[in-house]
């Protein structure tokens, strides 16, 4: 007989606590650093290969689009960092405990969003 | 067991570990280059390519993609093995990771050294 009974699978539907929301976008920006890797070393290539290039490079970032992708690489990158310490914070013993673990993620979360914000504003 | 075949170390403490030191030398080597930007702003291209000439700072940066290499190999195969349950496709996945992330290696080290 078939069960009628609803399941809830979906990541959507599931009421995720803070914290569980800074590790999961801890997991999400780190696989996005991951694919924009070879960004990240193209920057590097043509900002060394020679004073043209580097010129070049200074041009090509001027375009809306190039400084969204440049956008979205230092952004992944600051959340990857700050939410990285946390979980060395509480790899550490610090902030285990649920009231402690709650204010680290709303930190996090905060301190992250200002810190993309002021990005945005430095990039435009 | 399937799952530990292309983990780093095999061993679940030895993963960690490298995990969080790669993480350190990670974040101490982008603060700095952070810090460098902010110091030398609006940066020029001497200034920039004088940085990277410096053997001290070549090897740093040799470290630092050494770091992220152990880093994701790691990372990505937690993330792999958490969402995907299909062992081909996750085995696939992983391999052609861990194949980017050499030929990333090269890469880096062939501009780092003006190959």
């Amino acid at each position: 007989m078939p069960s009628s009974r609803p399941v809830y699978l979906n990541l959507l539907q599931i009421r995720m606590p803070v914290p569980a929301i800074a590790s999961i976008l801890h997991r999400l920006s780190g696989v996005l650093l991951f694919l924009l890797l070879p960004a990240f070393l193209l920057l590097l290539h043509y900002s060394l290969n020679s004073a043209h290039s580097f010129a070049c490079l200074q041009e090509c970032l001027q375009y809306p689009l190039s400084k969204f992708v440049l956008w979205v690489m230092l952004s992944s990158l600051l959340y990857h960092l700050i939410a990285g310490i946390r979980h060395l914070i509480m790899d550490a013993g610090f902030g285990e405990s649920l009231t402690a673990a709650r204010w680290v993620a709303y930190t996090t979360l905060t301190l992250n969003t200002l810190g993309i914000i002021c990005l945005g504003i430095w990039l435009w | 067991m399937v799952k530990k075949i292309t983990s780093l170390t095999g061993s679940g403490m030895h993963d960690w570990l490298i995990q969080r030191v790669s993480a350190i030398v990670l974040a101490v080597y982008t603060l700095f280059l952070v810090v460098y930007c902010m110091a030398y702003s609006p940066l020029h291209y001497e200034q920039w390519s004088a940085l990277f000439a410096h053997p001290l700072m070549r090897v740093a940066s040799f470290i630092a993609m050494l770091s992220i290499v152990y880093h994701t190999w790691v990372g990505m195969w937690t993330v792999l093995t958490d969402y995907i349950k299909c062992t081909t496709l996750r085995l696939t996945l992983h391999t052609l990771i861990i194949l980017a992330l050499f030929g990333y290696l090269a890469w880096c080290t062939a501009i780092l050294w003006g190959l």
